[in-house]
């Protein structure tokens, strides 16, 4: 288990990282979600004991190792670049932390295969990673971390040099293999998606600061606030402030939105709400009480196949609408908007997330 | 702008290749429009990097010539062929302003100076980039620095092409949203002939009209985004276009009716097979239903990516993918139903078409 | 970044430090010592305040050994620089011929000082040695120990021969490691080798030219074994550096305030310079 107490890391007149307390059970893949520069990589050399915070504590298994150096930890760490041992073979890159513990020879051997199955990287064991494609140079450090079967691996955005094609292989592998070990895995990404594929938790981060920890699906589907939403919105989370009267949400050209049930009883103000390209389309969503679409204009059109996304402006925001299938529209056509508002989100005027009533009442 | 004619181009790094496997470029013969979006998309090592190589002029071939708007440029190098590229991590002359960074190219060819003024000015606007004309291009960050890469091309008048080098990889996911709508509505406004080379599919997707997918050397399918992901001509474009991919099952055909381990049902059509060959079927996820009625399938896990479920499946032992809605539910005794007019029928990996 | 905190680290230090301590502060005190006192043997010492120093700083002889070591610094500074780079351009970049080159160009720092100095001046001699003969064969009147000029020409040439492949060798690890797209973007963007050289090469290269900048200054600023062993000083004093002066003031004549007092200022002075001079190209490095 690894634990932060209110850390925070100053370097120079920097805040890095702001008071950041979280809570990782063994056995668990947390995910550290946020854009460049929003702290990932500083909160995890915090966490591995390569940085020693300049307040609060790091807590593993119920130590307080604030200030322990890295060699005396058990840690590993998988970085976005691939590295290995390029003079070693595969083999002895995987067996080189085994090596550093002197652990017997045939457990050594037993432990490198393995690891190397889990991968599959059998076949590549006698050749040195330099004659190895990227994607089988990265499965190689991630054995040599799983080997090691360490405490706590961190993995700082270890597929973002990866095809999309082989990002998507091991993503898909990677929750496997950490599900079968004891180990705190801790996943850094700027991708929403790849936070989701992987599962377990998410913390979200915004310029050094934890906003959110919990499950990702959770995360993902009830933001605390805009800041969240939009670090985990791909694309970017659509959003609008309106004004309540009734059980209406009024915009600006005097449209309105219905408010969806469980937030009829709140009092009539100014409001922002968000919501995610998946749930704005051109149809009236049946059982809608909406009466008239919203007047959009399209500024461009992607078209990916089996879906469209669809930029549009609305007054002075930019929206984007995914819809399935191909369709068409030119820079500059007219477009009815209607939104979902089975999964409208609801934010107060400092942009806290407004649960509704059912929620409330689940919660 | 200008027409690109690729004829019978190979190309190998080896000085005596012999086999077909010493071409890292395997015989490319085509004609791409002028004004037209091009994606080359594929695998590292599949030949697109060389490719690009090959019409910017970094690269010459070892076979065939490359033609713009008909005029033979084969011997030219790149200098000599006005063509622009922005590469994977941001080129841009620190010591210089935006402005001058700009102004680079045009002055290189010695324009003047007003004219260079006149077309710096306009691109500035163009790319949104006024705001940082008069600072110096090394402290700012990668999406602006792509953006300066790229108004190097635009400021040009002559540029026959225009070429990108997986150019979002370090940008933000965020960013590469904005980037890469600016950048289509550029085309759109302007009509640059231009060639993307990505392993992304939703760049090239997105991007392209046309999308090239390369494998192993070879252009195995060129088409509209629509076309490579309904009517994949190979197994390779259907694995590799689409997340998840196409599933690909082992299938016995005869007539119209397609037997999956021991379950049977009906094509829409009859495919054009020849005896002997190996085939399978190609079903994408998004076009199975999930439901009580059809194929009996045990669910081994369902992955909720938020705006939709893709569900894990297997048919007889057989791994598929299945995609529902978000707020889809698992019936208790599931089944699948594949959509018939989108089922693609593949003998030896290469897609057949059906006849009735 | 950070680094691993661990106190123990200083323990490590502390050798070093001692060293330091041992071979560079207590000499320099030492001389501070020696600057500021009148002794007439017997170890005997007089206090004297700034005698020394104002005595050495208005001194002809002091005056004019300085303008001969900026001169003789600025000189080699004005010449390997550009020519270090202009090697390390035309150097080429891969291949079998790259190493050959890199041997080639470290083999002159391999050699001693005191060799290099009679390896050169018996190459220099007027009537046996390859250089000087070939000189005068060539209708030249050359003569290193009886003319001031042909001895400053030797003297630098030496230096530029020996101390030219320091600056190649930074300038040619500084050149490796511009990314081959800044190369491909120049082309396409059709500039010249000028453009190529000054608008992508020389802002790569500023960090690498500080440093050769840097050691060659103060390495030519102290120069000593070479010259001397070359030329001696002469002819007459027309090649008599700081460095030699020194050893003259305080070994040849056993004046050690004046000796001490000289130690001192020369010490500032080279200190002053690099300080100027990295203050200067970081503050640029900021803006």
């Amino acid at each position: 288990m690894l634990e932060l107490r209110n850390v925070s890391k100053r370097v120079g007149e920097e805040m890095h990282i702001r008071d950041v307390s979280l809570k990782f059970e063994s056995g668990t893949i947390n995910v550290l979600l946020g854009p460049t520069l929003s702290g990932k990589t500083s909160l995890m050399r915090l966490m591995a004991g390569l940085d020693r915070p300049t307040a609060g504590e790091v807590w593993v298994d119920g130590k307080n190792v604030t200030g322990v150096a890295v060699q005396k930890r058990n840690v590993a760490m998988v970085y976005q670049q691939f590295i290995n041992y390029p003079t070693l073979t595969v083999y002895e890159n995987i067996a080189s932390p085994l090596r550093l513990s002197g652990v017997s020879k045939t457990e050594i051997d037993a432990a490198v295969k393995k690891a190397a199955k889990l991968m599959k990287i059998e076949e590549f064991l006698d050749r040195t990673p330099l004659a190895l494609s990227g994607g089988q140079q990265q499965r190689t450090a991630l054995a040599r971390a799983v080997v090691k079967s360490a405490g706590l691996v961190l993995l700082d955005e270890p597929l973002a040099n990866l095809d999309y094609k082989l990002r998507e292989e091991l993503r898909e592998e990677l929750p496997k293999i950490f599900a079968e070990s004891g180990t705190v895995f801790v996943y850094a990404t700027t991708e929403p998606e790849e936070a989701l594929l992987l599962g377990g938790n998410a913390a979200t981060l915004n310029e050094g600061r934890v906003t959110q920890f919990a499950k990702t699906v959770d995360v993902f589907r009830h933001p605390v606030d805009i800041i969240t939403a939009q670090t985990f919105s791909n694309p970017p989370m659509n959003i609008i402030e309106v004004k309540k009267t009734n059980n209406a949400f009024h915009l600006n050209d005097g449209a309105q939105i219905a408010v969806p049930k469980g937030h009829w009883s709140l009092p009539d103000a100014t409001y922002t709400i968000g919501f995610r390209a998946h749930h704005l389309s051109t149809k009236k969503q049946t059982g809608s009480t909406e009466t008239k679409p919203l007047d959009g204009v399209v500024n461009i059109t992607e078209i990916t196949g089996s879906e469209s996304f669809v930029h549009v402006k609305y007054g002075n925001r930019n929206w984007v609408m995914i819809a399935r299938g191909v369709h068409n529209y030119d820079p500059g056509d007219a477009i009815g908007l209607y939104i979902d508002i089975r999964y409208l989100m609801v934010f107060d005027e400092e942009g806290k997330l407004i649960r509704s009533v059912t929620e409330q009442q689940a919660a | 702008m200008a027409r690109i004619d690729l004829q019978h181009l190979r190309h190998s790094y080896l000085t005596n290749p012999v086999r077909d496997e010493d071409y890292a470029l395997k015989e490319v013969h085509y004609t791409w429009d002028d004004g037209g979006a091009y994606a080359l998309l594929g695998p590292s090592g599949c030949g697109k990097t060389t490719l690009l190589n090959i019409i910017s002029g970094l690269l010459r071939s070892s076979e065939g010539k490359i033609l713009f708007d008909g005029k033979d440029v084969t011997e030219l190098q790149p200098e000599g062929r006005n063509i622009a590229q922005v590469f994977q991590f941001p080129v841009v002359y620190d010591t210089m302003s935006v402005h001058d960074n700009l102004a680079f190219p045009l002055r290189n060819r010695g324009v003047a100076a007003d004219e260079v003024e006149r077309r710096v000015s306009e691109t500035l606007d163009m790319l949104d980039l006024k705001k940082w004309a008069d600072k110096k291009a090394k402290g700012l960050t990668a999406d602006v620095k792509q953006k300066i890469s790229l108004g190097r091309g635009m400021v040009r008048s002559d540029v026959n092409a225009i070429l990108f080098d997986e150019p979002l990889t370090v940008i933000d996911p965020h960013l590469k949203w904005q980037l890469r709508s600016q950048l289509k509505l550029l085309h759109k406004q302007f009509g640059h002939t231009m060639v993307y080379v990505t392993h992304d599919q939703t760049e090239a997707l997105t991007f392209a009209d046309k999308v090239v997918v390369m494998f192993e050397g070879e252009i195995v399918q060129i088409g509209t985004p629509e076309e490579l992901f309904e009517r994949p001509s190979h197994t390779f474009v259907g694995y590799f276009i689409g997340s998840p991919g196409m599933n690909v099952l082992p299938v016995d055909i005869k007539g119209i009716t397609a037997k999956i381990g021991e379950t049977r049902f009906d094509l829409s059509g009859v495919p054009n097979l020849k005896p002997g060959v190996r085939t399978d079927l190609g079903i994408r996820p998004e076009f199975i239903t999930l439901g009580e009625k059809g194929i009996p399938v045990s669910i081994q896990k369902v992955e909720d990516i938020g705006h939709q479920k893709i569900v894990r499946a297997a048919i007889e032992g057989m791994d598929i993918a299945v995609v529902i809605d978000e707020d889809a539910s698992i019936p208790a005794d599931p089944h699948v139903v594949f959509d018939p007019r989108r089922v693609n029928i593949y003998a030896n990996d290469w897609r057949v078409e059906m006849e009735g | 970044m950070g680094k691993t905190q661990n106190n123990k680290a200083w323990f490590f230090v502390l050798p070093v430090l001692l060293i330091v301590l041992l071979n560079a502060v207590v000499p320099l005190m030492t001389v501070v010592n020696y600057s500021v006192q009148e002794t007439f043997g017997n170890n005997l010492f007089f206090f004297e305040g700034v005698k020394w120093f104002r005595e050495v700083l208005s001194s002809e002889r002091f005056q004019d050994s300085l303008l001969r070591q900026f001169a003789f610094t600025g000189i080699i500074l004005l010449i390997e620089i550009p020519l270090g780079v202009v090697i390390a351009l035309s150097m080429p970049k891969s291949g079998i011929w790259a190493s050959v080159c890199l041997v080639l160009m470290s083999l002159p720092l391999l050699i001693p000082w005191n060799v290099v100095g009679a390896m050169w001046n018996i190459f220099a001699l007027p009537d046996i040695g390859l250089l000087g003969y070939g000189l005068n064969a060539l209708g030249f009147d050359y003569n290193f120990t009886r003319q001031a000029f042909s001895a400053w020409f030797t003297v630098i040439l030496m230096d530029v021969w020996h101390w030219t492949s320091l600056v190649v060798l930074l300038a040619y690890a500084g050149l490796r490691s511009i990314d081959d797209s800044y190369y491909q973007a120049a082309r396409i963007d059709g500039a010249s080798r000028w453009a190529v050289f000054r608008y992508i090469q020389l802002p790569n290269l500023k960090h690498v030219l500080t440093l050769a900048f840097l050691l060659r200054f103060i390495d030519s600023f102290m120069v000593y074994t070479e010259p001397f062993v070359l030329t001696g000083g002469g002819p007459g004093n027309t090649t008599t550096f700081l460095s030699i002066d020194l050893v003259k003031t305080a070994l040849g004549e056993f004046n050690l305030g004046s000796a001490g007092a000289m130690s001192l200022i020369y010490f500032l002075m080279t200190l002053l310079v690099c300080w100027v001079f990295y203050t200067f190209t970081m503050k640029g490095e900021e803006s």
